[in-house]
């Protein structure tokens, strides 16, 4: 992180925070352009540019009042054409940061990511550079139903070619989102739609998370948990109720799947002896069986405990209340794993 | 067209219950006890209820995400669809679906849908279905003006001209996808005439007008069910309400809102000519207002008594538990 001597801090909302990082890039760059549907809002009706509606969650709110609409650019429900149009832009120049307001319906652009944005840059000797940024709300806990919950991001993390982050909290998402606008790989940016109304300080000047280096939340010699997301605040949660049971727990953020900083997992591993992988996505092939893979590879030999994997259950997310909260993972699941895994010999 | 007494009672009655259903969803919701979002289709009711009146339970329809007004016209059941919406098991689909995901297979209603324009290949299978197993049947796909602009329609429309497919494809232009004007977001002006580079027969009509919507339906269920293949309708219309619920609908003047109400309301429009023509009276509709007004109430009270589903159901209806 770089900060000045006159850095001034606000506590903003991590819907603020993405804002702010937006309109920083697009000063900062005039190739950078933002398209998705809505992101202005209100084309061919009545509104007035100040009411446009930024997005369905305000996310791009006064964007099209700063920059117009050579550079905030509103879509036609139609992503395979805009997310290939952006991958094509950014071929030929242009640095575009891509709305595709629920990470669910990337599935009717999934040709152009995966075949396109992902491999052009490989497939043509390294020829092509990709500055494009997509951005995506993910996560259960909206009453939304299956398709309008998904995390996803273990199936970009997959694909060779994209860079996928995963900020925690507003803080985390000003500076990372600022490192993948100026990334020249396509980053899927995952924002979670229960935290956006978080708040937490936010520096107002520029600064910029680097994509591929984790963050030890909090430091514990007893046990690691690794922790993604929404899932690293539940994580931070569960620790602090551990501490008081005498158990002292040494919470890792990754901020980002790919790159995935597996030197700082590996380090926390070894000096704890013990994992815990929290992943809100699907269970099978997620980042919990990789993160745990890893962990048993690498450092087997400094385990105490077998790695243990805390995900939801492997079915579609529910809509009714108590069965989306039964399925997402909570501080309390958290915490009984890291009780489970500190009895193992 | 002739319509019998009968035909304008269920017509009247389907069109109140769609409206007074989402009325009703409009007040609930605004309690904060419905979870998620919800989707009204108040000022679109002709549409469905036009398009549905010549289909039976051989037929099939696929919705969106608008879609609680195309359950009722396909004959879902009514506490059952408030049950799904609430959440509880008693739902349609055991709380599981929620109101983007009112689905009832057994009334040949394929689903309410969360993707835009995901209905249309489904269709397309359901009308592969009828075609081959020789069962008469048709299948509608109800998509919006938003919607009609996904690139599975236009694959749809195709496929469903090359194998001469007994679909109906329905664009409801409700003149918004969200916040953006479907003037806007059409390149070229017609979702309608888009079916002219396919061969597929194609028409506009005024979807607050019933029998308008009726008429163009009766003729493309009628090329459908002799193999003639598939239609495109679209129904011009407008919304009276948001998006969603709680959208505060910055992109459109009180004005316009004002206008939606008097003038392009299908019930009154429906009534008023039904009465006109002597064909049905006051009485008539006043039995059906208070037949729908027992049944909405009688949905939502059992609605918010009944339980929600068992913790042990999250993983039911997956092919393989972890
Ligand atoms: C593939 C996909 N993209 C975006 C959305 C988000 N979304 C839900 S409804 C909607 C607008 C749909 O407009 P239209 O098809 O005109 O239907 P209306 O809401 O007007 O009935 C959008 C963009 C979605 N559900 N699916
Ligand atoms: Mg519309």
């Amino acid at each position: 992180m770089t900060t000045s001597a006159t850095t001034s801090t606000k506590p903003k909302t991590f819907r603020a925070a993405v804002n702010a990082a937006l309109k920083q890039e697009m000063r900062r760059d005039e190739r950078v352009i933002v398209m998705g549907e809505d992101v202005a809002g209100g084309q061919g009706g009545s509104a007035e540019t100040e009411e446009a509606w930024g997005g369905p969650f305000g996310m791009t709110k006064g964007l099209i009042g700063e920059f117009g609409p050579g550079r905030v650019l509103d879509t036609p429900i139609t992503e395979a054409a805009f997310v290939g149009a952006a991958t094509g832009a950014a071929m030929t120049g242009l640095r575009p940061v891509v709305e595709i307001m629920f990470v669910d319906f990337m599935a009717v652009a999934f040709d152009q990511i995966l075949n396109q944005m992902a491999k052009i840059k490989y497939m043509f000797g390294g020829k092509a550079t990709l500055p494009i940024t997509v951005r995506c709300l993910y996560g259960a806990g909206f009453r939304a139903g299956a398709q309008h919950s998904q995390c996803l991001y273990p199936m970009l993390t997959h694909v060779p070619g994209l860079k996928v982050a995963i900020p925690a909290s507003p803080y985390e998402a000003k500076g990372m989102l600022a490192a993948a606008i100026r990334d020249d790989d396509p980053v899927f940016f995952f924002e979670h739609k229960a935290t956006l109304g978080m708040r937490e300080p936010v520096p107002e000047e520029e600064y910029v998370i680097p994509l591929g280096q984790a963050r030890v939340m909090r430091e514990g010699k007893d046990i690691t948990i690794v922790a993604i997301g929404r899932m690293a605040l539940f994580a931070a949660k569960a620790a602090e109720a551990l501490a008081e049971e005498g158990i002292d727990c040494e919470v890792v953020d990754p901020r980002t799947t790919s790159p995935l900083d597996s030197e700082a997992i590996l380090a926390s591993v070894r000096k704890t002896g013990r994992l815990i992988v929290v992943d809100e996505a699907y269970p099978r092939c997620n980042m919990a069986t990789d993160i745990a893979a890893l962990a048993a590879q690498e450092a087997f030999r400094d385990l105490r405990a077998a790695p243990r994997m805390v995900s939801p259950p492997h079915t579609s997310v529910p809509f009714g209340g108590p069965l989306e909260d039964a399925y997402v993972p909570g501080p309390d699941r958290i915490a009984d794993a890291v009780r489970a895994a500190m009895t193992d010999k | 067209m002739q319509l019998s007494r009968d035909d304008l009672l269920d017509a009247y009655r389907v069109m109140k219950t769609m409206r007074e259903f989402d009325e009703r969803l409009h007040v609930e919701f605004a309690t904060g006890e419905i979870p998620g979002f919800v989707h009204l289709y108040c000022g679109e009711e002709a549409s469905g209820a036009g398009i549905c009146a010549h289909l039976d339970d051989r037929d099939h329809i696929a919705s969106n995400h608008r879609g609680h007004g195309h359950c009722i016209a396909k004959g879902c059941d009514v506490p059952g669809m408030m049950a799904e919406i609430y959440g509880k098991e008693t739902g349609l689909c055991g709380g599981k679906g929620g109101s983007m995901h009112i689905a009832d297979l057994e009334k040949g209603m394929m689903g309410a849908n969360g993707i835009v324009g995901a209905g249309t290949p489904l269709v397309c299978g359901a009308a592969l279905s009828a075609k081959t197993l020789g069962t008469g049947g048709v299948a509608v796909a109800f998509t919006g003006d938003g919607g009609s602009n996904q690139g599975a329609v236009y694959e749809s429309m195709n496929l469903a001209g090359v194998w001469t497919l007994p679909a109906i494809f329905v664009f409801e232009n409700n003149g918004y996808g969200e916040a953006s004007a479907s003037s806007w977001a059409t390149a070229g002006g017609s979702i309608a005439k888009r079916a002219e580079g396919f061969g597929i027969p194609f028409v506009t009509v005024d979807g607050a007008d019933y029998f308008a919507v009726r008429e163009a339906a009766g003729e493309a269920v009628a090329r459908a069910r002799a193999g003639e293949g598939p239609s495109v309708i679209e129904c011009e219309m407008r919304r009276f309400y948001g998006h969603f619920e709680g959208d505060p609908q910055t992109y459109r003047t009180e004005d316009e809102l004002a206008e939606v109400r008097e003038r392009r309301d299908p019930i009154p429009r429906f009534t008023a000519r039904v009465r006109e023509a002597g064909l049905l009276e006051e009485d008539d509709f006043a039995a059906v207002d208070a037949e729908v007004a027992e049944l909405i109430e009688r949905a939502v009270a059992e609605a918010k008594a009944a339980k929600v589903p068992a913790v042990e159901t999250l993983a039911d209806h997956v092919y393989t538990s972890y």
